[in-house]
């Protein structure tokens, strides 16, 4: 450890965590390297991309340009904690059955961007789907499907 | 339930890993003494290495290795093996890699670059591929002549920056022209661009201290990798193995093999301890490959009645620095370069040239996003100089059955019907009919906006062929075009597949195949062509994932849109097998011919008495009978497929057999030009393919979706800028802008033919690449169609678009 290291206390994914952390340490970092959890992806580490996309408070963040300490203290959910238990999320499945999906590298930041807007706003129109993911780029599926999963899972959360 | 296996939408099978974000991909892996490598590259677009010093860099705690081009005499490449792994005495391009670390950490490696000394001289570079091929340029490979390649099929020429001339010769065009009532020659431009996968290349090695090499890669092609580098050290196959785990995307940027030997070269140097590579994203701009730029220049002759008779084309590839995979592109596209039409005089030069700027390789088309651009602007302007319909025009002079293609091929009613497709897309967009809601003035009167005072210089001076559907309302025009595509795999002669079928005790199998999904959706399609075949349900097919030289049977690549072709067929073979081997034992168990059994949902047995059968349990690992004696053993099915009946071309003419299938395509397309910003909105693209035989039809939609919103990237937004030195300025998703979600056709509709291929599984075609074809062209015609106004260079950016509508004056 070094005497820069700083200690941090976060919830992620529901569980308290603590942990010394360099305080140049980006918050995507520490998830990956620290904590293993691989499901957010680097597509670029400069905010550019949305791919390393997670929810901090509920809210989309890019984990790429914050610095792991920024997230002490609050609540950090990542695409691992999205299914409940050995249960896929609604949305979840919406991905798979709509065929949002190709390579599945942006997939985590497209569930979580659309997550974070259904609680927010249940019953979306598409043109509020599409702004809550056009930060995230996705360069398999031409989104039109992406944004289709998103609208069918409001509809089966029974959104409006 | 086996039936309905082929055709209907199954959802992907890898869709759960990838929703709870479990998929890994080799950037996630991570081995145990694992070292992490930076890179030092080339500030320089051409000059020579005078001497790099690595002293401090090596003298830095927790460096484990440092190389330079000097400590690696190894050239790689697949088709042209150009290509240093590090650059030698020689920097060829800005990006280009230079030097390596491995250290404990990332940070530290970083650091020691840092600290490693080049000194350079910087020569002149060479950034115009026309301009390469002046007798005074610059020569980016003066060895050129020494370079390893397949000559016969390839002539790179010594002395010149020309990688390759590829020439084609059917008729006489010259002769053709005198008889032409009209004679159109133009030239077009496509600026390089990249794939832009979202994950980045990543590669971990580790030089075992016996000698053998074991690598985790992004990689489309395993088996390319482990051939590659297996030829670069000079070692034998059976000492490296090459494993794909999930790959983040790849449309060719990852075919042949790019990061692998430098990764393994620095495990080795670091006292054989594992390696891993992440490219960041500015080097997946500047130091990965790209696509090829393209000049283009095509001239055709016609007659009065709208038939072409003479076409002369002139395709010069910008190759960038190295001809590695791309040197193949000039070939390919050679001999589907006059798209899919009739014509009896064809001549055509397809030169692949170096320069300094970083190198193409494949990308989803192989060139053909490129040429036709050129091809099908040009088809279009032919037909507005005839006054014709573009329809009408191209129906003229479509390839149909018993024609004959520019090498020779002759057409038949298995090769696919790309009329249908254009008929298709017509009657979708409403061909002929005026714009929808387009502020109330009539669509035949497109063009009229770039007329009168303001008309630019190039505008045509006719009037509006019935094929303009522009109309408009205060300063949007909108307007309609079409476009049609072809394009066959581009791969050697003799391109093989192969297929293993292991069954497990409770009559699961285990399906081994070396082509990688990366999200086309192909592991999907070939669990169902596996099911329908072995007559067993979807869920007992289990698709092995990762793809390990070690234990998966062969497959060349997985490009061109030809796994579900070849793959597929291999699979059918290998069902065969094992349904024989299952019968086999059947028959002696049940004291029948193997010929009077039959399979069905796991179960084999007697057609004319169902009620004598056995469960696939009872079988597929041996049969026991009642005193214990046992015949037959664990089932596994095998089977290959190798391209039957390709020719290599004949260097002088360019004729003969090159293609396994071709599939042909058309887009239709509506847009909405703003012609005060330039702005592009597509209402709706229409695009059909002819598929053969769907064999998913979700999967297949989404490729079409995805590749055309690929194709409107190449379209609107896509190009690499660099500055007067050759610099790379646009190295970043913020300076190159990928489609976002906001920039999609507000509809699109794909639209699958089937004519059945006669050497398909199914009749099936591949679709993978197609759909970014021609979209460039089809948006570029309706521009033309509503304003007047001919865009020859890629990108159709708000800027060109509006500077070629107002010529003279500036963007504000
Ligand atoms: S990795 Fe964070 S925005 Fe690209
Ligand atoms: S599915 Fe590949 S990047 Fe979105």
């Amino acid at each position: 450890m070094e005497s820069s290291d700083m200690e941090i206390t976060l919830t992620i994914n529901g569980a308290q965590v603590t942990a010394r952390v360099d305080p140049g340490l980006s918050l995507l970092a520490f998830l990956r390297e620290h904590l293993d959890l691989k499901g957010t992806r680097e597509g670029c580490g400069k905010g550019d991309c949305g791919n390393c996309t997670v929810l901090l408070d509920g809210q989309p963040a890019l984990s790429c340009i914050l610095f792991a300490f920024q997230a002490s203290g609050r609540s950090v959910t990542t695409i691992e904690g999205v299914s409940e238990k050995e249960r896929l999320a609604v949305i979840q499945e919406c991905f798979i059955e709509k065929g949002a999906i190709q390579c599945g590298f942006c997939t985590p930041a497209m569930i979580l961007s659309g997550k974070a807007l259904l609680e927010s706003n249940p019953r979306p129109s598409r043109e509020e789907i599409s702004e809550a993911i056009s930060g995230v780029l996705c360069r398999c599926t031409g989104y039109q499907k992406i944004v289709d999963a998103i609208e069918e899972a409001s509809l089966r959360q029974g959104g409006g | 339930m086996t039936e309905n296996l082929i055709g209907g939408s199954f959802p992907r099978i890898d869709g759960v890993e990838k929703v709870t974000g479990s998929a890994t991909y080799a950037a996630d892996m991570k081995l145990p003494g694992m070292l992490y490598a930076r890179l030092l590259t080339s500030p320089h677009a051409h000059a020579t290495i005078r001497d790099i010093n690595t002293e401090k860099a090596k003298a830095l705690y927790g460096v484990k290795a440092v190389l330079t081009g000097a400590d690696l005499p190894y050239r790689v490449g697949l088709y042209m093996v150009d290509k240093p792994v590090l650059a030698d005495g020689k920097a060829r391009y800005f990006g280009e890699p230079v030097a390596a670390v491995a250290a404990i950490s990332e940070e530290i490696a970083e650091e020691a670059v840092k600290l490693i000394e080049v000194d350079y001289e910087p020569l002149e570079p060479v950034l115009d591929a026309k301009k390469a091929l002046e007798a005074d340029a610059p020569l980016v490979h003066p060895d050129l002549d020494s370079y390893e390649c397949i000559r016969g099929v390839f002539c790179p020429k010594g002395g010149t920056n020309i990688a390759n001339h590829f020439r084609l010769k059917k008729g006489d065009a010259e002769e053709a022209f005198t008889r032409c009532d009209k004679i159109i020659e133009n030239e077009f431009y496509v600026p390089q661009v990249q794939h832009v996968p979202m994950e980045t290349h990543a590669s971990i090695a580790h030089w075992k201290p016996k000698g053998n090499i074991e690598i985790w890669t992004s990689a489309q092609s395993p088996f390319a990798v482990r051939h590659l580098l297996s030829v670069a050290l000079g070692m034998s196959q059976s000492m490296i193995r090459v494993v794909v785990p999930y790959l983040g995307g790849a449309f060719g940027g990852k075919a042949g093999i790019h990061l692998e030997p430098l990764v393994a070269l620095l495990s080795k140097a670091a006292g054989y301890r594992p390696v891993r590579i992440v490219a960041t994203r500015e080097q997946e701009f500047m130091t990965l490959p790209c696509r090829q730029g393209l000049h283009a220049r095509v001239k055709t002759g016609v007659n009065a009645e709208g038939r072409i008779l003479s076409q002369e084309i002139e395709y010069i590839w910008d190759a960038g620095a190295y001809a590695d995979y791309g040197v193949n592109i000039g070939r390919a596209s050679g001999y589907s370069g006059a798209g899919p039409y009739e014509i009896d005089n064809v001549k055509m030069d397809s030169l692949t040239v170096y320069t300094t700027k970083p190198f193409g390789t494949a990308y989803r088309g192989f060139g053909h996003v490129e040429l036709f651009w050129a091809i099908e602007s040009q088809m279009d302007i032919v037909a507005q100089e005839l006054k014709m319909d573009p329809v009408e025009f191209r129906m003229k002079n479509l390839l149909k059955p018993g024609a004959t293609t520019i090498t020779g091929e002759e057409i038949t009613k298995y090769t696919g019907s790309v009329r249908k497709c254009l008929e298709e897309v017509a009657k979708e967009i409403k061909w002929g009919e005026t714009c929808g809601d387009g502020g109330g003035e009539t669509c035949g009167d497109g063009g009229a906006r770039g007329r009168g005072e303001s008309a630019p210089a190039d505008a045509p001076t006719n009037a509006p062929t019935n094929g303009r559907h522009g109309s408009r309302s205060k300063g949007k025009v909108r307007a309609k075009g079409i476009a049609v595509l072809h394009k066959a795999p581009a791969m050697p002669p003799n391109t093989a597949s192969s297929a293993i079928m292991k069954f497990n005790e409770d009559a699961t199998v285990d399906l081994l195949v070396s082509g990688i999904d990366y999200g086309q959706g192909t592991a999907t399609s070939l669990s169902q062509i596996a099911a329908h075949e072995l007559k067993l349900p979807f869920e007992r097919i289990h698709f092995i994932w990762n793809k390990d030289t070690d234990f998966s049977p062969y497959d060349w690549q997985t490009v061109a849109s030809r796994f579900t072709v070849m793959g597929g067929l291999s699979i059918i073979k290998a069902a065969e097998d094992a349904t024989r081997q299952i019968k086999d034992v059947a028959a002696e168990a049940l004291n029948v011919k193997p010929d009077a059994l039959e399979v069905k949902d796991g179960v084999v047995f007697v057609k004319e008495d169902p009620s004598l059968a056995l469960d696939y349990t009872d079988v597929v690992m041996g049969y026991k009978f009642d005193n214990g004696n046992s015949i037959g053993g664990p089932v596994i099915g095998r089977g290959n497929y190798i391209a039957e009946g390709l020719t290599n071309l004949d260097p002088e003419t360019g004729q003969g057999l090159p293609a396994l299938n071709w599939t042909y395509g058309a887009h239709a397309v509506e847009i909405e030009v703003d012609t005060r910003t330039g702005d592009i909105e597509i209402l709706k693209l229409a695009s059909a393919f002819d598929v053969g035989k769907v064999i998913n039809e979700g999967l297949c939609r989404g490729q079409v979706i995805g590749g055309c919103v690929q194709g409107v990237g190449s379209a609107i937004h896509e190009q690499y800028i660099y500055d007067k030195a050759g610099r790379l300025l646009n190295a970043s998703l913020t300076d190159y802008k990928i489609p976002t979600v906001k920039d999609i056709p507000h509809e699109i509709t794909p639209i699958f033919v089937e004519t059945p291929h006669d050497k398909g599984p199914f009749g099936a075609r591949g679709v993978a690449e197609h759909p970014m074809i021609s979209v460039p062209p089809v948006i570029a015609n309706a521009i033309f169609n509503g304003t007047g106004v001919r865009i020859k260079e890629l990108p159709l950016s708000p800027e060109r678009v509006f500077l070629a509508l107002n010529p003279g004056r500036s963007k504000t």
